[in-house]
């Protein structure tokens, strides 16, 4: 069944089952491999998109769900928000493993987006669906509170 | 939109344009190698220096646009390997940061060895700085040494008078001065100095040893880090397995035909480990595997529980086990005390759950094999799949990728999961295959860490004194069964399974460590941190519980069973005064402690918890002290050790593997929970000042956590815990 999708401003037409996650479109497909397969069930964050700027976990979004939407993956980050989040992250160094971060990212961009000085509460609230197995949360929280600092 | 094709290429990473050079041999470049043994002991050089030419056994190239490739021969999995294997170089060769390229090296273990584990080429046990400390920076003194040779050779002045400095050699009094890339062609053409004659550098010279530098396994933050995942091989097919429902079952028989059938679907075939889907790829094939029907055979199969598992293991703990230390008479005196207490502690399995789900790719061709793997285990690997296939082990080519977490799992003593990939890859030669678990197939897949039982008991004489420790340990074997077994297990016992007891160092006149190594059907091995996961915990909190009986301050008890351990002193001591040890705490806090030494690197951790009367209690602050030697990289430690601190968490909190009637209960993080962001507040890490030789930080922060964190609620709460995780039924009144 073909499926356009509107991803990072370009609409792209690919041939998939109708269940297809999005996540697997993206990946799969579209060999777009920023966004990660942590749990394949909106448990862990790691394949955190953005429909209409919105976070979403794609391997729980089916296709045609996403259709008529804007889709944002890491690899289509433009905004001054998303630039800021990057820097920080950059800054605080907090990548160790790498593999949830894209997601991580994903999540603190829509928190800042809609929370620009959010307290710790408000970063346990939009972050705890994003596992991180390193652990990278101490510096997750300072590099999105120093995000946010950057964008005020 | 990013397509990538590898063919026989290595997999690209940091630094594309430098090592497609050194790959292809395009370019002019100087090209060092050395025979490990001689960085280390002085043997002749077996190097090679030809202009441009990539020799399998180089750590150092420099090309002509002066950038340096630094190559990896340890996976970067998250610890930070690339960044200190290139931050020594760096710092002999007195590059600038900015020019110092990471890649990863190909696998060999006669050049790219652990050199503490002899010919083997693998990461794990905290050992990548410690074991490569000298070597690389004896690989970077080299280049910079004959960079040098190169100028004076050219300006026609003296060496000596020559000064390196951030990736510009010069000469003061000619006013000359070159990029390294100027100097490489010259350079490549003068006989390589024999280690021995190199002059590193003294400590005070650091530039960057001891300094924060950023880390160079970079493409972390924006989505451009290439995982095992996110290989992308024209024509490769993806291949997801059925494996058995409980550890022991086989295939009986299986109807493919409506998988067959379906969409993108290739080929299905038994192996081994159960019934592949070949598929276009891994939706298709995840959605087929649900159409196999598969009968399996349970005769042979576990049928125990944990609970069972644990009932027979503090059985066993009654009895005695094999004595992995004795001093004094453990019996008579503790028979002779006036007063004796007694602890039995379990452990459940735990699952390691990285973030990246395993997965491999392999291709398998009449040459032999290629691999592409966050891979751990280099020379394990090629030597399990060579027998597999019947070929030569250097007839199995790897690529290095990122790892997405690993805390030991991508070090499989057996190389379960490559095998599987390789089953699979040779029923489909001339094709990549792209083995893909689920979650659920890795969380499904065993090799946990193993339950453990322990049994301890104290005497305490007349004047207070701890005169007995005995303790038993019960539980499997992480290495039995695999090609490790004869390195690790001495007459019948296994380090692993008594790492951080038998070396117990409190001085205690009679200590006797026993154990017992079980057999079970679920496969287990090596968790971050091995067996100080559980020993920590079981003595951390048993001296806590002590301290109390006798009315002493656990950290002035410690400190006194500890005159002779300055290191553990050291960190004890600095953990306690950051934490304002003694000082007051809110209603319903607690405070606690423990220190451990694992992997030579020694760790003290204070927690403080604040407990609700229903339970529910929060680890609110992690004061972490740390003596790893020299610091090569400040930041890189402290973020070691807060990852360290979240992975210890989890089993506290909530991570436990349990089997009913032999059936695994957790199937994904639904039900395997671990640390989140809301779980872990401040976390503060002191690192204590060091001239001893650097050793590992990957591992040595966990143990501490879980005691330090029990021993906190048991100060909150006056109760003590005998089990992990803790739950709030446990805790509350
Ligand atoms: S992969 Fe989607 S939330 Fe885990
Ligand atoms: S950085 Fe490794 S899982 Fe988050």
């Amino acid at each position: 069944m073909p499926v356009t999708l509107n991803i990072n401003g370009v609409d792209q037409t690919v041939d998939v089952t109708p269940d297809t996650p999005l996540l697997w479109i993206i990946r799969d497909s579209l060999q777009m491999t920023g966004t990660k397969f942590g749990c394949g069930m909106a448990m862990c964050g790691a394949c955190t998109v953005h429909l209409d700027g919105q976070p979403v976990r794609s391997c729980s979004t089916p296709a045609q769900f996403a259709e008529g939407k804007k889709i944002t993956t890491i690899e289509g980050l433009a905004s001054p928000v998303a630039k800021a989040v990057q820097q920080a992250w950059n800054e605080h160094q907090v990548p160790q493993c790498g593999y949830c971060q894209s997601g991580q990212i994903m999540s603190a961009i829509a928190l800042l987006e809609k929370t620009p000085q959010p307290d710790d509460a408000a970063i346990d609230a939009a972050m705890s669906g994003n596992i991180c197995r390193c652990n990278t949360y101490v510096r997750i929280r300072s590099a999105i509170k120093h995000a946010a600092e950057l964008i005020s | 939109m990013r397509r990538m094709y590898f063919h026989d290429q290595p997999i690209l990473q940091a630094n594309r344009r430098d090592f497609l050079k050194l790959m292809t041999g395009v370019g002019a470049g100087l090209t060092l190698g050395f025979s490990t043994r001689m960085a280390l002991a002085g043997e002749t050089a077996a190097a090679t220096n030809s202009a441009g030419d990539f020799a399998p056994n180089a750590f150092v190239s420099i090309d002509k646009d002066s950038q340096v490739t630094v190559l990896m021969k340890h996976l970067e999995m998250g610890q930070g390997a690339y960044t200190g294997l290139a931050t020594l170089v760096a710092e002999e060769l007195d590059a600038d940061w900015a020019q110092i390229h990471a890649a990863p090296a190909p696998a060999d273990a006669k050049r790219y060895n652990n050199l503490l584990w002899g010919e083997f080429q693998g990461t794990g046990g905290s050992s990548a700085i410690a074991n490569a400390y000298m070597q690389m920076r004896t690989a970077g003194a080299t280049a910079k040494a004959m960079l040098v040779q190169a100028a004076a050779n050219s300006w026609q002045v003296p060496v000596s008078e020559i000064r390196v400095s951030n990736g510009i050699v010069s000469h003061a009094g000619s006013g000359k001065q070159a990029q390294f890339g100027e100097l490489v062609d010259a350079a490549a053409k003068l006989p390589v100095p024999d280690a021995e004659s190199v002059v590193l550098k003294e400590p005070s010279q650091f530039k960057l040893i001891g300094k924060r530098v950023t880390r160079k396994d970079v493409g972390k933050t924006d989505g451009t880090a290439i995982f095992t995942q996110d290989i992308q091989i024209e024509g490769m097919l993806t291949a997801v397995v059925a494996h058995p429902p409980r550890f022991g079952a086989t295939v009986k028989s299986f109807d493919a035909s409506k998988a067959l059938a379906a969409e993108g679907v290739k080929s299905v075939v038994q192996i081994p480990e159960g019934v592949a889907v070949v598929a276009s790829d891994y939706w298709r094939g995840k959605k087929a595997r649900e159409l196999l029907q598969i009968e399996w055979d349970e005769s042979a199969a576990m049928t125990q529980g944990s609970d069972e598992i644990i009932a027979e293991y503090k059985a066993l703990a009654l009895k005695s086990g094999l004595v992995a230390r004795s001093e004094g008479d453990v019996a008579a005196t503790l028979a002779a005390a006036p007063r004796t207490i007694e602890a039995t502690y379990a452990f459940p399995y735990l699952a390691h759950a990285a973030m990246e789900p395993l997965n491999c790719v392999a291709l398998v061709t009449d040459q032999g094999c290629e691999i592409w793997n966050g891979e751990q285990l280099h020379t394990g690997d090629q030597m399990a799949i060579a027998g597999l296939l019947n070929i030569k082990p250097e007839q199995v080519k790897m690529n290095m990728l990122f790892a997405g977490g690993s805390f030991g799992r991508r070090a499989n003593p057996k190389s379960d999961y490559l095998i599987e990939a390789v089953n699979i890859a040779k029923t489909q030669p001339g094709t990549p295959v792209k083995l893909v678990w689920s979650r659920e197939d890795d969380m499904l897949a065993g090799y946990y860490r193993p339950i453990y039982v322990h049994r301890l008991q104290a005497g305490l004489d007349e004047a207070g004194k701890i005169v007995a420790w005995q303790q038993h340990i019960v539980g499997q074997s992480v290495v039995a069964g695999s090609a490790f077994e004869g390195f690790l297990i001495k007459d019948g016992i296994d380090g692993t399974s008594v790492e951080g007891a038998a070396n117990l160092p409190y001085a205690i006149p009679n200590l006797q460590v026993e154990l017992t190594t079980t057999q079970k059907q679920v496969p287990v091995q090596w968790w971050r941190s091995v067996g100080s996961t559980h020993t920590a915990f079981a003595a951390e909190t048993f001296m806590d519980e002590l301290a109390s009986q006798l009315g002493q301050d656990p950290v002035e008890l410690r400190m006194q069973l500890l005159e002779k351990h300055p290191r553990w002193q050291g960190v004890l001591k600095l953990a306690a005064e950051k934490a304002n040890w003694g000082a007051p705490l809110p209603e319903g806090w607690g405070r606690g402690v423990a220190v451990h030494e694992s992997f030579h690197s020694y760790v003290a951790q204070v927690a403080e918890v604040s407990v609700q009367p229903n339970g529910q209690y929060k680890v609110e602050r992690v004061v972490c002290a740390v003596d790893c030697g020299v610091a090569v990289n400040p930041d890189v430690i402290k973020a070691q050790m807060e990852g360290c601190i979240g992975f210890g968490l989890g089993p506290v909190i909530n991570s436990e593997i349990t089997l009913t009637a032999g059936k695994v209960d957790q199937t994904n993080y639904h039900n395997y929970q671990v640390a989140r962001i809301n779980n872990m507040l401040r976390v503060e890490v002191f690192i204590v000042p060091s001239a001893e030789p650097p050793t590992g930080v990957g591992e040595p922060g966990v143990p501490p956590l879980a005691p330090a964190v029990a021993n906190a609620l048991a100060a909150a709460t006056g109760k003590r815990f005998y089990q992990l995780p803790i739950k709030p039924d446990a805790v509350k009144a």
